[in-house]
């Protein structure tokens, strides 16, 4: 059983004041005490006494409780005393007080707004400058790549080519389905107003094909690919595999990053047209229980889609595959230190990922509307 | 000695904003010598270390690795640098996904034209050479620290360098398996004649298989010489460095 603490204040003269504690100064009782301690010498008077005559045990708690006073004493150029401590006690505040402050915890503590402004300024001008050297690093291997297929690492390309498609064929499948059916049946109200519903299939069908066919099957792959690239470089690079790579002369850019772009580059319109065939089969099956047949809607397909929205769709998957597999890369390479690290790029990849899609979406849908694609 | 260095580094500087971490590191490695680079944690051994191997460019002052700058040079003459280096991390830092012959093998296979069988032959002979002959179809987590240690040497040696960088690689080590790969260290230096360069604070190693060392201490070299020479010096650090190492608590 603890036994219980207790500290009474006494003003012996109007500038002293004299805090006496009592029973076990341990971290249990110092949570309770410590507000209203450190308020009651809110004036600070100009000589505070700290009397722990009648204290038993005084822990890690109890000693920064006293330093605190102590601070707050010096801070207004007054005085405070110390009494009756036991000396085990005492020996242990003497201990922590003798250990230098660290210079760099102190800086942490009193970074100023323009210091945390310079801060954050070469930290953003950094990763700026990490990015245009992986991206000119990025070009110059994929160019090479090109040159020189037998430099690339096959058997790397394969199982990233793997892991990214078939593994993701289920996922890819089922969101597809879901979005044709679920597309369809939300536009059926607003069509059947009007008699039109077999306008829907060239709604659905033009829509899966240039824009949510590429768009979301690398929104999917944004969450499952460029995490895991992130996840794995950023490990490596954390347990020194890619400092190791380094000395032994070889790039990790071609080594690492090159296998996982071109997989994903060609993994991903193939996922996409998984995509829209699901999307599509998803749209037939809400047409058929409105009454449609298959005949009408093949027809109405055929009559809504030309080849060249779907080549138009499948340059952009291509691209999207490159940006979310570089994304994901870079933020592995670019992984810090410590634990957190990882996760913090693979978030990081995701994100970046998902703003990059959009952008160069917006870019493509400018760049369609000119060439009237 | 009578040859000329191997790594020579000069008047090396390194700092962190206005952090200072490494200041006037000037000293000479021969071949064939087995330097071990000491100090307490956070003295800049393993700055130091990164700084010699190329993997970070100084402030000021040069790495020199058989009269060629490896802190200012360009990528193709790096690349001839590197081919005379092997490094053993800490960490080990081998392929988690290659069994231990695969993570031997990877240098061969990337940087030279050797036919399969031959690099397959060659690597079992280096996992021979540190006793693993018989685990390269071992994956690294399917063996111990010290074997990971071990396997990461071989994987340094795979093309035949003429220097080891060896960071901390008694850590995590218990002292029977510890000594083992000193022994290890001193028989590769005796048959291979490697340079071992050996980052450490490990006492009983620097005691045991040092031929010279320099002593750090907060990013300067205080002390250099032979193990036994800074044990008996006069300078308290150096001796309060060799004192608390054999367990003396000041």
């Amino acid at each position: 059983m603890t036994k219980h603490t207790n500290f009474r204040i006494e003003q012996p003269v109007a500038s002293t004041l004299k805090i006496i504690f009592s029973g076990r100064l341990d971290i249990d009782s110092v949570a309770e005490l410590w507000s209203s301690c450190v308020n009651s010498i809110q004036s600070s008077p100009k000589l505070l006494i700290l009397d722990f005559k009648d204290v038993d045990y005084c822990d890690g708690a109890g000693i920064a409780l006293i330093q605190v006073l102590q601070k707050r004493q010096i801070t207004h150029n007054n005085i405070c005393k110390i009494n009756n401590l036991k000396p085990s006690f005492a020996s242990l505040l003497e201990y922590i007080e003798r250990q230098p402050d660290s210079a760099e915890q102190k800086s942490l503590y009193s970074e100023t707004i323009p210091e945390h402004i310079g801060r954050v300024t070469v930290g953003f001008l950094k990763s700026f400058y990490e990015n245009i050297v992986f991206l000119g690093a990025l070009s110059y291997h994929l160019f090479l790549a090109v040159l020189k297929p037998k430099r690339v690492r096959w058997r790397d390309f394969l199982r990233v080519a793997e892991e990214t498609g078939p593994q993701a064929l289920p996922i890819i499948a089922l969101i597809g389905f879901l979005m044709g059916l679920i597309s369809t049946f939300q536009a059926a109200p607003s069509f059947k107003q009007f008699g039109a519903q077999i306008f829907m299939v060239n709604l659905v069908g033009l829509g899966l094909v240039r824009e949510i066919g590429p768009l979301l099957t690398t929104v999917l792959l944004a969450g499952r690919t460029a995490s895991a690239f992130a996840a794995e470089i950023g490990t490596m690079k954390i347990n020194q595999e890619i400092d190791a790579l380094k000395t032994m002369g070889l790039d990790p850019i071609r080594f690492l990053v090159v296998p996982r772009i071109l997989a994903t580059m060609i993994i991903t319109p193939m996922l996409e047209a998984f995509f829209i065939i699901f999307g599509l089969l998803g749209s037939f099956v809400v047409m058929l229980t409105l009454g449609y047949t298959a005949d009408a809607f093949v027809h109405q397909l055929h009559r809504a889609i030309v080849p060249m929205d779907y080549i138009g769709g499948l340059i952009k998957v291509f691209v999207f595959g490159l940006v979310i597999a570089s994304v994901g890369c870079l933020n592995g390479i670019k992984t810090r230190f410590g634990a957190q690290a990882v996760g913090h790029s693979t978030t990081q990849a995701v994100v970046n990922s998902l703003i990059m899609l959009v952008f160069v979406d917006g870019v493509f849908a400018l760049i369609y509307y000119v060439l009237g694609v | 000695m009578n040859s000329l260095p191997i790594i020579k580094v000069q008047n090396l500087k390194v700092q962190y904003g206005s952090r200072v971490i490494l200041e006037n590191i000037q000293f000479e490695i021969y071949p064939g010598e087995i330097f071990m680079v000491i100090g307490g944690s956070g003295c800049g051994k393993t700055t130091l270390l990164t700084h010699m191997i190329g993997l970070l460019e100084p402030a000021f002052g040069d790495v020199l690795i058989d009269d060629q700058s490896i802190s200012h040079s360009t990528q193709p003459q790096r690349l001839v640098i590197l081919r005379k280096i092997g490094v053993l991390y800490q960490s080990s830092a081998l392929f988690g996904s290659m069994n231990l012959l695969k993570n031997v093998s990877l240098p061969l296979e990337e940087l030279t034209e050797l036919p399969p069988d031959a690099i397959t032959e060659i690597a079992h002979n280096k996992l021979k050479m540190v006793g693993l002959g018989d685990f390269g179809h071992y994956m690294p987590a399917e063996v111990s620290g010290g074997m990971q240690k071990r396997a990461a040497i071989a994987r340094a040696m795979a093309l035949d360098p003429k220097i080891l960088f060896l960071d901390e690689p008694s850590s995590g080590l218990d002292p029977i398996t510890s000594s083992e790969l000193d022994k290890l260290v001193v028989n590769l230096a005796n048959i291979l004649g490697i340079t071992f360069v050996i980052v450490s604070h490990d006492l009983s190693s620097i005691c045991k298989i040092a031929q010279r060392v320099i002593l750090l201490y907060q990013g300067k070299i205080i002390a250099e010489g032979k193990p036994q020479q800074l044990s008996g010096s006069s300078n308290p650090l150096v001796r309060s460095f060799f004192a608390s190492n054999i367990g003396t608590v000041k």
